[in-house]
């Protein structure tokens, strides 16, 4: 059996998987939700790489290179709010988030 | 089975191995070490298609950057990860059921595709052959020509995220002593030193 682009697919959409899971597991975790978003990201980013390799289209590559960017940016802002949250609050538990509107 | 598909399942395992204990391990500091794992695999994976820029860059940006990014924030927040954890395992049926039911959905769109008739002559951008061009040459190719706009624009939101990262994080302490250089070059000698005439055996 060779490796075929399903395989590929599979692999990305269990870690897609996981990562929703995670989400959902780590309710109160900021750090984990992130985490995971990161994990969701790079699964769509696996799925675009195979596709693009078994098209034989580079341009799935490039699209992969801009949501790595995105990602880095949202990784960057979204644990510089944490760190925010974190001084005013004193804690990281995002059920208290709705208290900081206004 | 070649070496290939061996290479393969052992980075796809790792891979998912990785991404499992990134979101159950109770130490967020071993969240992150797994965290990293995964990332290294998946830039096997990469390797393993053909896609060695993207999966350097993954290694650079992900590992190196990312990752050490939420280990800073995890190791200097002090925050209670284990009170955190605690009603972890009460979210477990729900969150496993919401993975069931997209994992099915996902498996429906499963076996039932295929590439279309002729879509080798309508390809934007055809991969090259190597010994016209490597990945990282190609890809560069078509960066700088067709998406340059776009290269650009994901450089600019790089820069927004570097300025507003800073602006949140940054703060003035008022007890620290800061080097006021203006009221330092503003200084006038004259006011800055009194003589006084003490007289012999009298003091001030």
């Amino acid at each position: 059996m060779t490796i075929g682009l399903e395989h590929y697919l599979t692999v990305a959409a269990a870690l897609f998987v996981i990562g929703i899971f995670g989400i959902f597991l780590n309710r109160k975790n900021v750090i984990i939700i992130l985490m995971s978003i990161e994990l969701m990201l790079l699964a769509v980013n696996i799925n675009l790489v195979a596709f693009s390799f078994y098209l034989g289209d580079l341009t799935g590559q490039v699209f992969t290179l801009f949501i790595l960017t995105v990602a880095a940016a949202e990784a960057a802002i979204g644990l510089a709010i944490l760190v925010c949250f974190f001084r005013n609050r004193g804690t990281i538990a995002v059920e208290d988030v709705n208290v900081m509107k206004g | 089975m070649g070496i290939a598909d061996l290479t393969f399942w052992a980075f796809a395992i790792t891979l998912i191995t990785g991404g499992l204990f990134t979101v159950v391990a109770r130490n967020p500091v071993h969240s992150v070490l797994w965290l990293i794992l995964s990332f290294l695999s998946a830039a096997g994976l990469f390797v393993l298609i053909g896609a060695e820029f993207v999966a350097m860059l993954l290694i650079i940006v992900y590992v190196g950057a990312v990752a050490v990014l939420f280990l800073f924030v995890v190791m200097m927040l002090d925050v209670d990860f284990a009170k955190l954890k605690a009603e972890m395992a009460s979210y477990v049926p729900v969150a496993g059921l919401i993975g069931i039911v997209l994992l099915m959905q996902l498996g429906l769109a499963f076996g039932n595709w295929q590439f279309s008739e002729g879509i080798e002559g309508r390809l934007g951008n055809p991969t090259p052959p190597l010994d016209v061009a490597h990945n990282t040459q190609a890809l560069g190719l078509i960066i700088y020509d067709q998406y340059f706009l776009l290269f650009q624009l994901s450089g600019l939101i790089l820069l927004v995220a570097m300025v507003r990262a800073i602006v949140l994080t940054l703060r003035h302490r008022v007890d620290v002593k800061r080097q006021d250089v203006v009221a330092q070059m503003m200084r006038d000698p004259k006011k800055a030193m009194e003589l006084k005439d003490v007289k012999p055996g009298q003091g001030l």
